[in-house]
């Protein structure tokens, strides 16, 4: 735990950064809403203000840029006003005895953790899958591998609506499925490629020593191969289920769907209610190191179990 | 039914033919190693064009790729439109940006232990988090044009390439910094001679990844609202009008440029960091 008073350090300052840039980016919003309702501001019109710097606006209207920290639609909200938002949508609906409405943050992580532990699963499947095909076969690896490389340079965003188009003409219904796929697309890559070194590390003595021992293929998979690849299991799964998370998301954002993390945020952009974004965006942020902190949890504890790393 | 069954024969002689190439003595010489993959990629598309014609899918579910490649031809001075709006404009410039900001930010931090302590975790987790969700939010502060474009790709890239240029920067041992101290090196001799090459190899690493996250970057935040042209412009109004064939031609050129992109860093890396194990004995 060395490090744990930079981090706070690091966070900290990021947070007066943070701080300190609310008063310019919401100055112009400020000064409008100060306008109407009454006061004198200088330069008196919006059109004036906008060819004037943000920082010759502060300094002449000093004090109204207080004004800017308690705005309703910011530019940019405070940390302050972005926790105020995350607690009215998750901690207050639970106290009204509504945590699953539909305004509840708490709610749409469900629905985007479900599509992401899909895609995660089946993500993994895949690539555990094509990691043992690669390994043993060398067609699969000299064919495969190469386009497996270059799968992850095509932008599955581009691909992202035609997969919602393609499974609801198939008739499927709901975005489930759809979501699931696209971020199993994201997720197999990682534990592919971290697979196919795992199942490859033990050393060519280590092989020999279970064919003197006559082993089956079979055995020395399972007792050679499969452990020895652990570690580099759990390390490519931190990086897919972080990949799966985003690949439902961004399954969400472009495609007009309803319900999910990645929905709020659209939503939250078509209404132009900017604190809805930041928080389905902080929301979605503790939901990523919630689930790598998971995993790599249960990392320490396999490692331990099987006598490979304190 | 005599497409599918033309295309599921394509494919038994094609699979027959790599996995004879494949166990042959010939399996290491470059022109077979090309050419397996290549005609893999082939029975796909081979298998594509016989199912969509098989079945008689409609041209608005699943186009086939004759049609596609079809509509690329036809097409290409809208594509080229879209080509500059949304790579050259949006992603390279972002790209470009944001690797500088993040490589003279690595150097900065590195100077203080401290900074580097705190940074590297905080950077790691930022890393993983979803930041494609920042697109609408920097697209209502940079307008609908390229730039907000260029903004989502800078906040993108900024923190992989932050994490791998720190973390490369550390890869030196005491042993060497005591050499290049005996040579009375200074800081900035050190940093050019000795760690910057080091680092190289993460850095690429982490530039690698940059280029997939510029091109997702880019076409995201243009889902938000661009003017009207752009790769993610034409996607999005594409799936609503039913002219999927464009589409697909949209994605043909996204994969092409993804592809292009992250080989020609590739390229770069394997003529910068030469000399480490990794590169080497690649022929």
């Amino acid at each position: 735990m060395r490090s744990l008073l930079p981090i706070l350090t690091v966070l900290a300052a990021l947070l007066g950064i943070w701080y300190l840039a609310v008063a310019p980016m919401n100055i112009r919003v400020a000064l409008d809403q100060v306008e109407r309702s009454g006061a004198a501001v200088e330069p008196a019109t919006s059109v004036e203000r906008r060819a004037t710097s943000v920082w010759r606006l502060m300094w002449d209207n000093s004090e109204h840029v207080a004004a800017g920290y308690a705005l309703e639609r910011p530019r940019l909200p405070t940390p302050a006003q972005v926790g105020g938002e995350l607690w009215k949508t998750t901690g207050q609906m639970v106290e009204r005895g509504r945590p699953f409405s539909k305004r509840s943050l708490l709610r749409h992580s469900w629905i985007t953790l479900q599509s992401t532990l899909w895609g995660f699963l089946l993500g993994t499947t895949l690539g555990l899958l094509g990691a043992i095909a690669i390994v043993y076969s060398r067609v699969v690896r000299m064919s495969l591998l190469p386009w497996a490389i270059i799968s992850q340079t095509i932008p599955i965003v581009a691909l992202a609506p035609m997969i919602i188009v393609l499974s609801s003409q198939v008739g499927i219904e709901g975005r489930g499925v759809p979501k699931a796929i696209i971020s199993a697309y994201l997720c197999y890559f990682p534990v592919l490629v971290g697979m196919t070194k795992g199942l490859q590390s033990p050393a060519l003595a280590q092989l020999d020593l279970l064919r003197t021992y006559s082993a089956s293929g079979l055995q020395s998979f399972f007792k050679l191969r499969l452990p020895a690849s652990v570690p580099f299991l759990f390390t490519s799964l931190k990086i897919g289920i972080a990949a799966a998370l985003v690949g439902t998301i961004v399954g969400e954002l472009p495609t007009g769907a309803v319900s999910g993390l990645g929905a709020r945020i659209l939503i939250g952009d078509q209404f132009g209610t900017p604190l809805a974004i930041w928080a389905a965006l902080a929301m979605a942020a503790m939901l990523a190191g919630l689930l790598v902190t998971l995993l790599d949890l249960l990392q320490r504890a396999t490692l331990k179990r099987m006598g490979m790393q304190a | 039914m005599s497409w599918l069954l033309g295309a599921l024969v394509f494919w038994a002689v094609a699979w027959g033919l790599n996995a004879w190439l494949a166990q042959s003595r010939w399996h290491r010489l470059w022109p077979v190693r090309l050419f397996v993959p290549l005609l893999f990629g082939i029975t796909i598309l081979v298998l594509w064009e016989g199912v969509v014609r098989g079945f008689d899918i409609k041209q608005v579910i699943l186009p086939a790729p004759s049609l596609v490649a079809q509509t690329f031809a036809n097409s290409t001075d809208i594509l080229w439109v879209d080509f500059q709006q949304t790579v050259l404009k949006g992603a390279l410039s972002g790209f470009l940006i944001g690797t500088t900001a993040a490589f003279l930010a690595a150097i900065l931090i590195d100077r203080s232990s401290f900074l580097t302590r705190g940074l590297l975790p905080i950077g790691n987790f930022v890393a993983a988090l979803p930041i494609v969700g920042t697109a609408p939010i920097l697209v209502s502060w940079f307008g609908f044009d390229w730039h907000s474009k260029a903004a989502v790709v800078v906040v993108m890239v900024f923190f992989p390439i932050l994490v791998n240029t720190v973390q490369g920067l550390r890869e030196t041992d005491q042993m060497q910094r005591d050499l290049m101290r005996t040579y009375a090196a200074g800081y900035l001799t050190t940093l050019t001679k000795l760690r910057l090459p080091a680092a190289m190899p993460f850095i690429f690493n982490g530039l690698k990844i940059a280029t997939t996250l510029a091109l997702i970057g880019a076409i995201v935040a243009e889902y938000f609202g661009s003017p009207t042209r752009g790769m993610g412009f034409r996607i999005s109004t594409g799936v609503g009008s039913l002219s999927i064939d464009l589409v697909w031609a949209e994605i043909f050129v996204a994969a092409l440029v993804g592809s292009g992109f992250y080989g020609a860093v590739a390229l770069l890396e394997r003529s910068v960091t030469f000399w480490h194990p990794s590169q080497r004995g690649q022929t």
